[in-house]
């Protein structure tokens, strides 16, 4: 509520949660606002000549190549996007939790594998890595989620790292364990509680991470793949014919941008009203 | 100084090592079947046993990872399954391209971000603060791949001003670059000016002020240079970063340089490109951050002393 309440207050951070929630009402509620099924090559969609129709009344954004509705396929679009920005990033921020608390916590050998192992992930150009693994495996929404948690833990693990190793250091946890607590209890009920504000903050900037990810994966046409429709494949099944039908082109876009902007918006709110010591800075 | 050098070389060939290997594991573990891919649709098993035999693909994992590393211990990154020739040059004829468009990249976003960030520094919570700090974080959300095809739209398409793609002449790498620079100039542009607001309060720069001393002066004789630090660690990291993002920037403007190579090769399953790439890319990273460590205590003598 008071985080709430905070956020409210913030005219940007406002605007992105406003979005978030728009975008997300237009995931669920798809099928009932959509004026055309997705999927539906539409014989009055295409011009005389065979083009795609620029926006209209009868089709608000266009159509596409085949003569489907542009807005009705964004709409289903918008699934695609937030569920493998929902299930890739919750991934991410799992491992990335379970890796750092652990090599944060166990100092010895493990602990230390477990950091240098993360300092190597942190050496692979991840777009590359992501771009090589949905290339090679057989694409589907699915393998594009695992192939973005893959990469994206990396920065969590790392943060939460960094973390755990001053919680370790301070009174509470050594009175804890005075006291004969365990391993289990000190990690569980008393280090991860402390983390939550953090696991918080990198689940919401990460789908923005991911969404752009999912949609760079679509667009070079080894992410999520057609006819299903992905705000990404929508470019890249249009890009050679968008000197013709720009909109094509700029409404996916534009609602790409919008989403990840938002996601920054509401996560870097978020950072400044649970973190109070980060206020004001970059 | 010496001892840490060495360290940082060791440390250097160690994460090497680890990529080779995990990429390697990738791989091989993948679905794909390079032989398959060489051998084309019509092949008999016969022929495709014998590609697989002739590119050592039928050997156990640890005695191909093996002969790879002894390959690039001399220097040898393997021969490209498709164009038949070695990986190692057809990388190298790659690299100006890149390493062009790369310098073209920072210096559109060190530009940007360093005059924003100081102005929004300067008039920080006003209203020109607030335009610049949402303009990067649009900056920072944007697909690299829509402002590739928007800036294509309009300055190519209607405009006419720059080429739709290719390589040679300055006027090329204009909109590549820009499509890189915008995006991360969001990135300076934020850093910049946080490093900025914590110097200009510091007293250094009061006492420089109740000298009298004009606001340029102070700006960029005194707050600049230690507002710089954070800002070089950063083009550090950003060579490494530029290496993943100009397979997509490369694939869009048709730039021939080891983005596009990567790319080619990945549809092809053309696996010693890959690796060779995968490595080279890596090894950005590291050196990226390595310079940035060794160039830091030269412009600041604090850390030196450490």
């Amino acid at each position: 509520m008071r985080v709430l309440k905070a956020m409210l207050r913030q005219p940007a951070a406002l605007f992105g949660l406003i979005v978030v929630v728009a975008v997300m009402a237009m995931a669920i509620a798809a099928p009932l606002i959509a004026p055309y099924s997705p999927d539906n090559q539409m014989f009055d969609g295409l011009t005389l000549e065979g083009a795609p129709m620029p926006p209209s009344e009868q089709f608000l954004l266009g159509t596409d190549t085949l003569g489907r509705d542009l807005f009705s396929r964004l709409l289903f679009g918008a699934r695609t996007s937030l569920v493998i920005g929902l299930v890739a990033n919750g991934i991410a921020v799992a491992i990335g939790l379970f890796i750092g608390i652990l090599s944060g916590y166990l100092r010895g050998i493990v602990g230390n594998l477990l950091m240098r192992f993360t300092d190597l992930m942190m050496a692979f150009p991840a777009l590359l890595l992501a771009i090589v693994l949905a290339a090679l495996l057989r694409p589907s929404l699915w393998i594009v989620a695992m192939v973005i948690a893959l990469v994206n833990w990396v920065q969590v693990a790392r943060i939460v790292y960094t973390e755990t190793r001053g919680l370790v250091e301070r009174d509470f946890i050594l009175a804890e364990r005075s006291l004969g607590a365990g391993h289990f209890r000190i990690l569980f009920m008393h280090i991860l509680p402390h983390l939550m504000p953090t696991a918080i903050v990198w689940g919401t900037l990460g789908i923005a991470t991911t969404v752009l990810l999912e949609a760079t994966l679509s667009f070079l046409g080894i992410g999520v793949q057609p006819p299903q429709p992905s705000w990404g494949n929508i470019i890249f099944e249009s890009q050679s014919y968008f000197q013709a039908a720009p909109w094509l082109v700029f409404f996916p876009g534009a609602i790409i941008l919008l989403t990840a902007l938002s996601f920054n918006l509401v996560g870097d709110a978020l950072r400044d009203i649970l973190d109070p010591t980060q206020r004001g800075r970059g | 100084m010496a001892l840490l050098v060495l360290r940082r070389l060791v440390q250097t060939a160690l994460i090497l090592l680890g990529v080779a290997a995990i990429t390697f594991l990738l791989l091989y573990a993948l679905p794909a079947d390079p032989a398959r891919m060489i051998a084309g649709r019509s092949a008999t098993a016969q022929t495709v046993a014998n590609i697989r035999r002739e590119l050592g693909l039928d050997q156990p994992l640890l005695v191909q990872f093996w002969a790879y590393l002894q390959g690039i211990v001399h220097g040898d990154l393997g021969r490209s399954y498709a164009q038949k020739t070695d990986v190692g040059s057809l990388i190298a004829a790659r690299i100006p391209a890149t390493l062009v468009l790369m310098a073209a990249g920072i210096l559109v976003e060190v530009l940007l971000g360093l005059t924003f960030g100081i102005i929004a520094a300067l008039r920080r919570g006003g209203a020109v603060d607030r335009v610049v700090m949402m303009a990067s974080f649009v900056g920072v959300s944007a697909p690299q791949f829509v402002v590739a095809l928007l800036l294509l739209y309009v300055f190519a398409v209607t405009l006419g001003w720059f080429p739709m793609s290719g390589f040679g002449t300055p006027a090329h790498v204009v909109l590549p670059a820009a499509t890189l620079g915008i995006l991360g100039a969001g990135w300076y542009a934020r850093m910049v000016r946080s490093a900025m607001i914590d110097v200009l309060n510091q007293d250094y720069v009061r006492t420089a002020r109740a000298k009298g001393l004009s606001s340029a002066r102070i700006i960029l004789r005194h707050a600049l240079p230690n507002a710089m630090l954070p800002i070089i660690a950063m083009i550090g990291i950003d060579i490494g970063q530029f290496m993943g993002g100009v397979v997509v920037v490369e694939a869009v403007y048709g730039w021939p340089g080891i983005g596009q190579l990567a790319w080619q090769a990945i549809q092809q399953v053309d696996i010693p490109i890959i690796m060779g790439v995968t490595l080279v890319s890596a090894l950005a990273i590291v050196l990226g951050n390595l310079v940035a460590d060794i160039i830091a205590p030269l412009i600041d003598p604090r850390i030196r002393a450490r």
